[in-house]
């Protein structure tokens, strides 16, 4: 049963992946602005323009355009950028692992501390601990990465300049990694003061970016547990004498995560649709970043080569989500 | 002629009859001006909505007005400040003040025409799916599946890059994205309504399809739609100082809180306020149309309300 609600759902990824290629691409053919008069000098005559044309195949029929970019995905193909002028598919595998590190520490960030405040909620229901918890999140969720970003910029760079406030790594150091996962390749391989430099200039747009999906998962998580904690399981480990903290961890907590996971899961896409503007305010070099400039170069194939990056991220994570939530619900498990 | 919501008030009183016993829940104006976060948060948004239709005669000084001798002095209180100046002056010797007062027009005409277009559109959509069902609810689901598998932030600025920049494209924009939100709300309140027995009631009594749906559903769902409507507002300001930020809204000689923040974030070690004072309008204008958010659709939902 598992294996046909994955089926099913690969399948509906792959229709939706089809639907976002062919909207892009039309959108980006129906656009005023030619790229063409975007690359070349005032000089240009009409010849050059037409020469160039052809070099890219902007003068093909649109539907033999299509064709031939369908068929370069296929192939692992997806053109070369018309500004940065190298194959689209090694911009986006020198890009993708820095965002891909960026959005998987805030979402550790986000889960640890969204769940330890949700805990400790739980801990002090019916205090005045728990009304101040519930009032500062209800004003935190309203707070998106954008606000949060720029406040930790005044916070960490203006008043206690402590961060630095721009980049990924300190470019001194940036020599000799065998692969653009500079965190994960300095940690595993035990130069921990790149690391440090790596990491000082990621907290703040991984905070960023955790902050408000750990407010989501402080409400969600502590709602939650305190329906777990009137069931009537948790009142037979009451009686047998287990002390409040183990009854949340090891009680409640396991029969409570489910919907908690699930709503994770759609908020980590939301998260990853963030590091777009969270990585231009840092100057950070991944993909959301390369996606302003593609679009205000109007760089068609980066553009398209970003938006169904984006897309199979977003359904590669749904899914991911689904699986987890099926193989979690006994239900769905042993149906 | 029967007014909207007598079929429901009708088939409440034929099939509870007990209901009469219990105390009569307070009339929802009276519930909202109880709630302090609504009062609050209401009244915060009525202030900007001021400052924004005045701003020619509340803002000090005129926004647009440079003189590089005044350039980045400080808000009054720190050293150096210029008593002219409230909140300080930005690169350009402009007055922060006065720029955000104005900037509020950009925002608030956003959130205002920007949503309630969403709102339009995506209400229209999810009462047809939710009541229709069938073949319209399959096209129109899958039409919102497919609209949210696109990261909203690249949607926008990809939508900017293909219709151009400027106010109507930024309104354009939160539109074509955000309706997805009201479509999906509005469709399942719909059927959920329509499962009820007041519109088995209306179409007895010969109530045509579209008059049961306008006249019995719609007036039930709204409560739920106005709650959404508010929080949807708090979203498309950020949207229109997120695209402001990079660039792809109004003109730059038009004063917004995003273009501020832009400007403020490349001298921010030299003049923090001129990044400060803008992020701080957005925060408490997005926090305050959350909390109003919030505050109706507890007050307004007729399940939580008990």
């Amino acid at each position: 049963m598992l294996l046909a609600v994955i089926v099913r759902r690969a399948a509906m990824a792959l229709i939706t992946l089809a639907g976002v290629a062919v909207i892009v691409f039309v959108l980006l053919r129906v656009v005023p602005g030619d790229p063409v008069a975007m690359m070349i000098g005032p000089g240009a005559t009409a010849a050059d323009i037409a020469a160039l044309k052809a070099r890219y195949g902007f003068d093909a029929p649109i539907l033999t355009q299509f064709w031939i970019w369908v068929h370069g995905i296929l192939v692992g193909d997806f053109g070369s950028s018309i500004t940065l002028h190298l194959p689209v598919t090694e911009i986006l595998a020198n890009r993708l692992p820095a965002t891909l590190e960026l959005a998987i520490l805030a979402l550790l960030i986000a889960v640890l501390l969204g769940g330890s405040v949700a805990i400790a909620g739980t801990l002090m229901r019916r205090t005045l601990g728990e009304t101040i918890i519930d009032g500062l999140n209800s004003i935190m969720l309203a707070v998106p990465d954008f606000i949060w970003a720029l406040a930790l910029v005044l916070l960490f760079a203006v008043a206690f300049p402590v961060l630095p406030l721009t980049g990924r790594i300190n470019p001194d150091l940036a020599e000799g990694f065998a692969t653009k996962f500079y965190l994960t390749e300095s940690v595993l391989t035990g130069r921990f003061a790149i690391a440090r430099d790596i990491l000082s200039h990621m907290i703040m747009p991984t905070l960023a970016l955790a902050l408000p999906l750990a407010a989501v998962i402080v409400r969600l998580l502590k709602q939650s547990l305190k329906e777990a904690m009137v069931q009537d399981y948790v009142l037979l480990a009451r009686i047998k004498g287990f002390g409040e903290l183990r009854l949340v961890l090891q009680e409640a907590l396991r029969n409570a995560v489910g919907p908690t996971l699930a709503l994770t899961g759609v908020q980590f896409t939301f998260l990853i649709g963030g590091t777009v503007i969270v990585e231009r305010i840092f100057a950070y070099p991944g993909i959301g970043n390369l996606a302003i400039d593609a679009v205000i170069n109007r760089d068609f194939p980066l553009i398209q080569g970003l938006v169904l990056l984006f897309g199979l991220i977003f359904i590669l994570v749904n899914v991911a989500v689904d699986l987890g939530v099926a193989a979690l619900n006994p239900r769905l498990r042993h149906a | 002629m029967l007014e909207r919501g007598d079929v429901k008030h009708a088939a409440q009183l034929t099939s509870a009859p007990a209901a009469e016993t219990e105390p009569r829940p307070l009339p929802a104006y009276l519930r909202l001006v109880r709630d302090p976060k609504v009062v609050c948060a209401g009244g915060f948004i009525l202030f900007l909505v001021v400052l924004a239709i005045g701003a020619p005669l509340i803002a000090p000084q005129d926004p647009l007005a440079q003189n590089l001798l005044n350039a980045t002095l400080p808000p009054v209180g720190f050293a150096d400040a210029a008593p002219g100046f409230l909140l300080g002056t930005d690169g350009l010797g402009r007055d922060v003040l006065s720029r955000v007062i104005y900037g509020s027009r950009v925002s608030l005409t956003v959130a205002f025409v920007a949503a309630g277009l969403a709102c339009l559109i995506g209400s229209l959509l999810g009462l047809m799916a939710g009541y229709l069902g069938a073949a319209t609810d399959a096209m129109i689901s899958r039409l919102v599946d497919v609209w949210m598998a696109f990261p909203p932030v690249l949607l926008s600025i990809l939508l900017i890059a293909v219709i151009g920049t400027g106010l109507h494209s930024v309104i354009i924009a939160i539109v074509v994205i955000d309706w997805t939100r009201f479509c999906r709300v509005v469709r399942t309140e719909t059927m959920n309504q329509a499962q009820m027995d007041y519109v088995v009631a209306a179409r007895t009594i010969g109530f045509s399809r579209p008059a049961t749906l306008f006249r019995e559903i719609l007036p039930n769902v709204v409560p739920v739609l106005i709650a959404l409507l508010t929080l949807e507002m708090g979203i498309a300001v950020v949207v229109e100082a997120i695209l402001s930020f990079v660039g792809l809204s109004v003109s730059s000689d038009t004063p917004t809180w995003g273009g501020m923040i832009a400007e403020g974030r490349q001298i921010v070690h030299e003049a923090w306020w001129v990044l400060a004072v803008p992020l701080a309008a957005l925060f408490a204008t997005v926090v305050a149309f959350n909390q109003l958010g919030d505050g109706l659709a507890r007050s307004l939902d007729p399940v939580l309300r008990r």
